[in-house]
């Protein structure tokens, strides 16, 4: 099949293997080694999409990652990735691409109407345009807005691919691989550094792939690549990663890469992830990211058959493909005079050279003399025509006044443009270094290092083979010493060619044109223009940052390295300030657009976040009960027969226990053994209750506070010996009890004497509650009498449950008569089987979580964190029996004393009772004085409870109500959009309020 | 992502393995009963915030468990020191003078 645009010979591409991909349904030819970008202009295909806001038809401008128009989306598997750069897409047999942002076809796109009517979308135009009325937002303007915006498509199934992620060490990490980067690593790998060589391309070698007219040591430099690269594979302490992507620099030379593993093969081994994260902590960094070229801004500059003049010369020589037949280069430096020369050696008709410079070198001049090619000098590019392909270029003449002639028309099927270069610093702006302007070069350079690191060659903006490869070699043998204290000065290879060359420009190019009517652009990806550049300057805005946000420009994916400097150059001429009075907006990681699935690697679905089950877990899911998710921990919510819906089901829970008996998994509260000669003094200290005068077997309820004074968590202690407590705290405040212990514990009160363990996944926790508790767990303890006398309510004892050691405590968290068994945590199941067996023979119930709020909400006890909220204090909470009036010091006492802690007004821990006993008050429901309150009036307090009561056969609540306490039996009101719903209000607690139910 | 020494274990390790607990030296009132209002709020919530030069507490949480100390520039996140609790407070002047040579 005919490649109408391939050259003959030459190129990095291996003719003999042919691939056969499509492009929106074409079917079409390229060959290994391709790009599909390539492989397109290889076809003849310039048009590859539709710009962002005017839908205008947009080529392929770069070679590289750069590329702001050429972003296609690849289906894959069933599945479409989009927005991927067609210049780093590697061709495979079979690839299927399509193009973006068009509809119904990339050739006639109705979108395009945009640009006809681009007058009304200036920049800024989403702040204007969209505002009134308020109600057309939710259904008109944003649901446009967002059907208008992006590029590609998103995919519409879940990722199927798998992602890896690494950790690595090493000496010295070498981001890129052209002349400086190779050399940089050769000569730290020649040290002995251990060294790791990434570059974000397929193949190794950077500029030096496209250099053709230079030799290294007598060779071709793609040679001399290939020589330097398998002398470095040959080395065991050096890696490899072609296809990898230096993507963020961190603090403490911490740098992260992602690896493209298969995406550019046809039919990879299913075992391998598509990306691999690499974690790399290198003692030394050399980056040598390189520079990129500048489009040149001039009228209609983003026709498709525009291109970097670079990039043509890449296209060329790399790729075996020439981007027109007859082309325009357009330039303001000498590096793209080597483009056309190299253009005409394949016999590509050069129609004109046009050099913005009066007078460029002669040398040059000379060489397209003796070739026959126009030179037009002191000429710039004033527009250009053609719709989906440039077909003709417009030339105006540059006059001593500052005014531009009209220069005719020079007629083309590509045009190659260079406005010079500028250094790639993203990397070295990630790690924080602070870039400086050159006035030489005309760039912004690295200036001092902060973190270790050094730039070489283009990214400090140093150019010229031979001198390039010698800063490279210098600053891999420093790098070696600075990591490892010795460097080997290795023998540097003799450069001839590739000279550095001069010249360049920067911001928009004079013209004749009508300048409100065209469009010259200076970020393609966002549509900006120079004249939207100008408006923002106009509107108010001076500092680059609000430019770049009002207009957009530099926001694209290239994060501005493609246009940042001529939207400077401009700003700095709206504004009438130098450049370096603008600023320059900070590169921030990723370097290049990098998938989500990268960043999560493995932690999807069921790794996500780690899952904790308890030992009657399976029991559970057998048994058809409903799990809840409390932190981590899988909770069972409650357990519905057939036919039972949750409230049918929590009612006859809740029923249960208080008339028979029910089985509740108490595992998950988090459990602490302290033990020590001063473990009494240790609780004494950090507890609000009084601990030494508890006698082992007894438990006693302990409260924690902060030294701010607040309720921080709660729980039962039992005292199993003189020098071991048994401590237990919430589900979810486990860890942070835990950490607040061994802070006081380490840093305050270091001459205690006390161990603490957290034993939460010790024990498995069966809690049997209700009257006849006691038959329940009967038969399988021994070794406790458990008579009311002899073992009462807050016990504690050490005991066998069906031979199994086990703590049993007699406690209540629902108000009846309870015991909480706690078995090594491998007998959880045998316990939890065992007892859920028993409770059937006595009409009971195992019970959820929900039914475990009811009945303690009943009862008037209080959840930390969900009636409590980090502002709660005993006193507010009712607690004031917690606390040790006798100590003199414990965490937060000193707290309770401060003044507002103190004072009137506060919110107080309360019950309310609507006045229809059907109505069930929101949790979180704003409370008031006031019926109907006016609109701004405070709130009295909060609901923080709310359930349907069985035993009560009504609704009941708790919250916290400004001095609450006093308000008994006064009526109050829960406002809710609909209605008022008026409540009294009463004590917390509900039910057997005498508490004799737990001493029987 | 910093890389914290532990001066128990001897290793540096990822931030990750670490928890910073804030800023170090601040210690309870011996006796809070004696201790005024002010002191007491200056003691639980005001801290230097500096920017530049700071001691803060760190825990190898994911390692030995144990608090120490750890001097760090908030501006360009070096580390300038690592040592046990209880040791007294570097001369952070001097410390400051060390970096910037």
């Amino acid at each position: 099949m005919s490649q109408p645009f391939r050259t003959e010979k030459g190129g990095r591409i291996d003719r003999s293997e042919q691939f056969t991909f499509t492009f929106d349904g074409e079917e079409m030819q390229g060959h290994k080694g391709d790009t599909l970008a390539s492989a397109l202009l290889a076809n003849g295909i310039h048009l590859v999409g539709r710009s962002f806001k005017y839908h205008r038809p947009r080529g392929i401008v770069t070679a590289g990652s750069e590329e702001p128009n050429a972003l296609v989306g690849i289906y894959r598997n069933g599945d479409q990735t989009p927005n991927l750069r067609a210049t780093q897409v590697e061709l495979y047999q079979g690839l299927e691409a399509i193009s973006q942002n068009r509809f119904p076809s990339l050739g006639f796109d109705v979108g395009a109407v945009n640009d006809r009517l681009s007058m009304f979308f200036p920049a800024g135009f989403y702040y204007k345009t969209f505002m009134w009325p308020k109600s057309f937002w939710d259904k008109v303007y944003e649901p446009v807005i967002r059907a208008a915006a992006g590029l590609g498509k998103p995919p519409k199934n879940p990722d199927h691919d798998s992602y890896g992620n690494l950790y690595a060490h090493c000496d010295v990490l070498v981001a890129g691989s052209g002349p400086a980067g190779l050399s940089a690593a050769l000569a730290a790998a020649e040290s002995g550094a251990k060294v790791i060589l990434c570059d974000e391309q397929s193949e190794f070698g950077g500029s030096l792939l496209t250099e053709a007219n230079a030799s290294i040591d007598g060779m071709a430099p793609s040679d001399w690549v290939a020589e330097t690269i398998a002398r470095l594979g040959a080395m065991d302490n050096v890696t490899l990663l072609p296809r990898t992507t230096a993507f963020g620099y961190f603090a403490h030379n911490y740098i992260a890469l992602a690896e493209r593993v298969t995406e550019h093969l046809a039919s990879p081994d299913p075992k391998l992830p598509r990306e691999r994260l690499w974690q790399v902590r290198a003692k030394e960094v050399v980056i040598a990211s390189g520079a990129i070229e500048r489009p040149m801004v001039f009228p209609e500059n983003d026709r498709p058959g525009i291109l970097l003049a670079e990039a043509g010369r890449t296209y060329l020589n790399r790729y075996g493909v020439k981007v027109g037949h007859k082309v325009v280069v357009a330039t303001a430096c000498d590096t793209a005079w080597q483009a056309a020369f190299d253009l005409d050696d394949h016999g590509v008709e050069i129609a004109a050279i046009i050099e913005m410079r009066e007078v460029p070198p002669e040398s040059l001049v000379a060489i397209a003399k003796a070739r026959g090619i126009r030179v037009e000098a002191g000429c710039v590019i004033t527009g250009t025509l053609g719709r989906k392909r440039i077909k003709s270029a417009l030339l105006g003449r540059l006059m001593t006044s500052g005014q531009v002639a009209s220069g005719g028309q020079v007629e083309c099927d590509a045009l190659l443009m260079s406005g010079g270069w500028t250094p790639t610093v993203s990397l070295y702006s990630q790690s924080r270094g602070k870039v400086v302007w050159d006035a030489d070069s005309g760039a912004y350079v690295p200036g001092k290092s902060v973190q270790k690191e050094r730039s070489v060659g283009g990214a400090k903006g140093l150019y010229g083979l031979q001198a390039t490869l010698e800063d490279g070699y210098a600053a891999g043998e420093e790098a070696a010493k600075a990591a490892i204290g010795t460097s080997k000065k290795v023998t540097y290879a003799a450069a001839s060619g590739g000279e550095a060359g001069e010249g360049g420009t920067l911001g928009a190019l004079p013209h004749d044109r009508n300048a409100s009517k065209v469009k010259a652009f200076v970020d393609y990806q966002n549509d900006v223009t120079a004249k939207d550049v100008k408006l923002a300057v106009r509107e108010g805005m001076q500092s680059i940052e609000h430019i770049k946000r009002y207009t957009t420009t530099g926001m694209a994916t290239d994060q501005g390295r493609l246009s940042n400097m001529n939207a400077l150059q401009i700003a700095s001429g709206a504004l009438e300030r130098p450049v370096t009075d603008v600023g320059l907006t900070t590169f921030r990681l990723p370097y290049t657009p990098t998938t989500f699935g990268l960043f999560a690697g493995v932690a999807r679905g069921d790794f996500f976040d780690p899952v904790r089950k308890t030992p009657s877990h399976d029991w559970v899911v057998d048994n058809g009960g409903v799990f809840e998710d409390v932190g981590q921990w899988k909770r069972t919510w409650y357990f519905p027969k057939s036919g039972e819906d949750m409230h049918a089901a929590v009612a006859r829970e809740c029923k249960t226990v208080r008339e028979s008996v029910g089985l509740f998994d108490a595992s998950t509260l988090g459990k602490i053994e302290v033990v020590g000669p001063d473990a009494a003094e240790f609780l004494e200290r950090m507890y609000t209750n009084p601990w030494k005068k508890l006698a082992p077997g007894r438990c006693r309820y302990g409260l924690l506070l902060n030294d701010a004074g607040f309720i921080t968590d709660d729980g039962v202690i039992g005292r199993l010996a003189d020098d071991r407590f048994h401590v237990t705290t919430t589900t979810g405040g486990a860890p942070s009890v835990f950490a607040t212990m061994e802070d006081y514990l380490q840093t305050e009160w270091p001459d205690l004497d006390v161990w603490i363990t957290s034993t939460t996944e010790q024990y498995a926790v069966a809690a049997v509650q209700g009257p006849k508790a006691r038959e329940v767990i009967a038969p399988f303890i021994e070794g406790i009498d458990l008579s009311n006398e002899a073992f009462p309510h807050m016990s504690v004892k050490e005991a066998t449950f069906c031979g199994v050691p086990c703590r049993l405590f007699r406690i209540s968290f629902t108000g009846e008569l309870g015991f909480e068994i706690n078995v090594p945590r491998r007998h959880g199941k045998m316990m939890w089987e065992t007892l859920a067996k028993e409770i059937e023979k006595h009409d009971g119930t195992s019970y959820g979580t929900e039914t475990m709020h009811v009945l303690r909400a009943e009862k008037g006890y209080i959840i930390v964190g969900q009636d409590t909220d980090g502002t709660v204090t005993p006193q507010d909470a009712g607690m004031t029996w917690a606390i040790g009036k006798k100590k003199h010091d414990f965490v937060g006492k000193r707290g309770l004393e401060r003044p507002d802690l103190v004072s009137e007004n506060r919110k107080q821990f309360v019950g309310l009772l609507t006045k229809d006993p059907k109505v069930k008050l929101e949790e979180g429901a704003q409370i008031t004085t006031a019926e109907n309150p006016a609109t701004g009036t405070p709130a009295e307090g909060h609901v923080t409870s709310s359930y349907f009561s069985p035993a009560l056969d009504r609704t009941i609540a708790l919250a916290v109500v400004k001095n609450g306490h006093a308000l008994d039996g006064k009526t109050l009101y829960v406002p809710m959009p609909d209605r008022s719903i008026s409540v009294e209000v009463t004590g917390p607690v509900f039910y057997d309020k005498e508490g004799a139910r737990i001493n029987v | 992502m910093l890389l914290v020494y532990c001066p128990y274990c001897g290793v540096s390790r990822p931030e990750t393995e670490f928890s910073c607990r804030g800023e170090a030296h601040i210690a309870r009132p011996a006796d809070p009963a004696q201790t005024s209002d002010e002191d007491w709020v200056n003691f639980l919530y005001m801290r230097s915030n500096t920017k530049g030069v700071y001691v803060e507490r760190w825990r190898h949480i994911h390692g030995c468990g144990r608090f120490f100390n750890a001097v760090r520039n908030t501006v360009s996140d070096d580390f300038l020191k690592f040592y046990k609790a209880g040791e007294p407070m570097p001369d952070l002047e001097e410390l400051a003078k060390e970096a910037g040579k």
